[in-house]
């Protein structure tokens, strides 16, 4: 229990950044046209392959004969990549075809 | 100096995905928001690459061969892979892209537990001081695997090679391993010396993420995957805690609270709850689909030279398209067709159900796709309006969102879900492939009703003729 709260103490910071980022999440999108539902689910798709960053680091640190790690943190950094770069471009290609009907 | 600049890196793509994704929920600025928030995701790797120090040893990353390797890999792949999807894919693809990310929250938790019981075993930390830590990687191993496993059969449903599939106490399976997968974890962040336990976890998880999608009807797989969408956005904010790194964080979070937002507005288009979506599946045994799939009668069907006759001389004809067009890729030949009938003085609109086609707005894209003018498309309740003047209604491939059981009958699997009202127009020409029942399994009496035609055929096909019919007449 005294674990938890001096945890909770030492990581405020984070924990204030959670609560706040609940509500703008919920207060951003809050006035979204149906048409748009499918292009936001997919960008919002893209943003949490922000997921990346931390495999990035996996790899970065891993010590170079542990090949667990290595190949784990290898396979990490793909996928992420993936969730990122094929996150944003399917959006891109979704919404081109909103901006031609201008 | 070097993590000062990191610090900015991240601070800029925080505020980047914020407001990326505020012009993602608007149309005329939704493109540059989803720009803006790659380019703040594309700093944040950069910086984290070049500038990330670890805080205790003060050391910059190391195998960058490895790292840069991962990334043109994921890159190249994920590029080509959204590039090349077809228009009517692009849902699964999301649902893929969706199941990577969450496998990849569920290897950091994987790898970060290994190195931490290395530790542990090599006496250089006590088991007290990383609980907390612990119970972070069980979270995000635990969420990541449900959402990689969910994501994944999502995907094959959605492109036909998974299908429904329950049976009688599922729900209560479900829960049981679910509770099973928690106590595990709960365990392993009491005892975490257990770390065989960690696999165990990950089995569990995974098979949760299957049996949690599997009973849940393919009409409704877009719910699903919104709310697979932000378990991943929990999972990655997990890695930022891990990491004390506050992009992860407040793009995990951000991604999270908005994906459930996102997911209880896509119920509130369908009119339901997303506990009816979850728990009331559409499922293969229920009363309902039994007694649907009786006889209803007989249907009949038209000829392209009487549909293209009605249609000419017709006062106002309105399209409802759904997942057949998408598939036939049609869109440009009914506005081709939108453009023949114009040309007679036919006043021509589209009626776009929230959830016709594979996901909410699927049938906008398509129609912007081919050009037809934004003014021309009716949402629901406009439309519902306007079919009582209406001459001719084209339902080209749409079935379960015009079919009149989500009014009438109670026992209906779909029943509750607001459709569009094409009965009270003069006359109703579906086009479909064949009698096959919809996406969601069940017949639909809307085809045995006395005013409406069947016109068989693939719907490009069927909409090229009737442009040439069209114009003959």
């Amino acid at each position: 229990m005294e674990n938890i709260l001096n945890w909770i103490t030492s990581n405020q910071q984070i924990i204030y950044i959670v609560i706040l980022m609940i509500f703008v999440g919920i207060e951003v999108i809050g006035r979204v046209p149906s048409v748009l539902h499918t292009p936001l689910m997919s960008g919002a798709n893209a943003i949490h392959g922000v997921v990346v960053i931390g495999a990035i680091i996996i790899m970065g640190q891993a010590e170079t004969d542990n090949y667990l790690a290595l190949i784990l943190g290898f396979l990490a950094v793909v996928l992420g990549t993936l969730n990122v770069v094929g996150g944003f471009v399917v959006t891109d290609r979704m919404l081109e075809m909103f901006k031609k009907k201008k | 100096m070097g993590i000062n600049i990191l610090t900015l890196c991240y601070l800029i793509a925080s505020v980047t995905f914020i407001v990326g994704l505020k012009m993602l929920s608007n149309p005329a600025s939704a493109r540059r928001g989803n720009l803006l928030a790659a380019f703040g995701m594309g700093i944040a790797i950069v910086g984290t690459i070049f500038l990330y120090t670890n805080h205790e040893t003060g050391e910059h990353l190391g195998n960058y061969p490895w790292i840069f390797g991962g990334l043109l890999i994921g890159g190249i792949v994920g590029t080509l892979a959204a590039k090349k999807v077809k228009m009517t894919a692009m849902p699964e693809m999301v649902s893929m892209f969706n199941g990577m990310g969450g496998a990849c929250a569920a290897l950091i938790s994987v790898v970060e537990f290994n190195h931490l019981a290395k530790e542990l075993s090599a006496g250089t930390i006590s088991a007290d001081a990383i609980q907390p830590t612990v119970l972070i990687i069980v979270l995000g191993l635990i969420i990541g695997s449900v959402s990689f496993a969910g994501s994944m059969i999502a995907w094959g449903k959605l492109n036909g090679t998974v299908k429904d599939f329950s049976f009688t106490g599922q729900n209560i399976l479900n829960l049981i391993i679910l509770a099973v997968t928690l106590g595990a974890g709960a365990y392993l962040v009491v005892d975490p010396t257990q770390s065989f336990l960690l696999y165990t976890i990950l089995a569990l998880a995974l098979v949760y993420g299957v049996f949690f999608v599997m009973p849940i009807g393919g009409a409704d797989m877009p719910v699903v995957i919104s709310l697979l969408n932000s378990f991943t956005g929990v999972a990655a904010a997990c890695g930022g805690f891990l990491y004390d790194n506050k992009v992860m964080l407040t793009g995990g979070i951000l991604v999270g609270a908005a994906g459930t937002l996102l997911t209880i507005l896509m119920c509130k288009a369908m009119n339901r709850s997303l506990q009816n979506v979850l728990i009331g599946s559409f499922g293969g045994n229920r009363a309902g689909t039994a007694s649907g799939s009786g006889e209803q009668g007989h249907y009949k069907e038209i000829s392209l030279s009487d549909a293209a006759m009605l249609m000419s001389f017709a006062n106002k004809v309105m399209v409802v398209p759904g997942y057949g067009l998408a598939v036939a890729q049609a869109q440009h030949a009914c506005h081709e067709l939108e453009k023949i009938l114009g040309e007679k003085g036919v006043e021509f609109k589209y009626a776009i159900h929230p959830v016709a086609g594979r996901m909410p707005g699927h049938m906008n894209v398509l129609l912007a796709e081919a050009d037809v003018s934004y003014e021309k498309l009716l949402e629901m309740e406009d439309a519902n309006d306007e079919f009582k003047t209406c001459d001719v209604v084209l339902v080209l491939g749409a079935n379960d969102v015009v079919n009149p059981a989500a009014k009438i009958d109670a026992a209906s699997p779909i029943y509750g879900m607001p459709i569009l009202e094409v009965e009270s127009a003069k006359t109703v020409i579906v086009n479909k492939r064949s009698m096959k029942p919809g996406y969601a399994g069940i017949e639909n009496g809307l085809f045995f009703q006395p005013k409406t035609s069947m016109l068989f055929g693939d719907a490009k096909k069927v909409l090229q003729d009737l442009c040439a019919e069209v114009k003959s007449v």
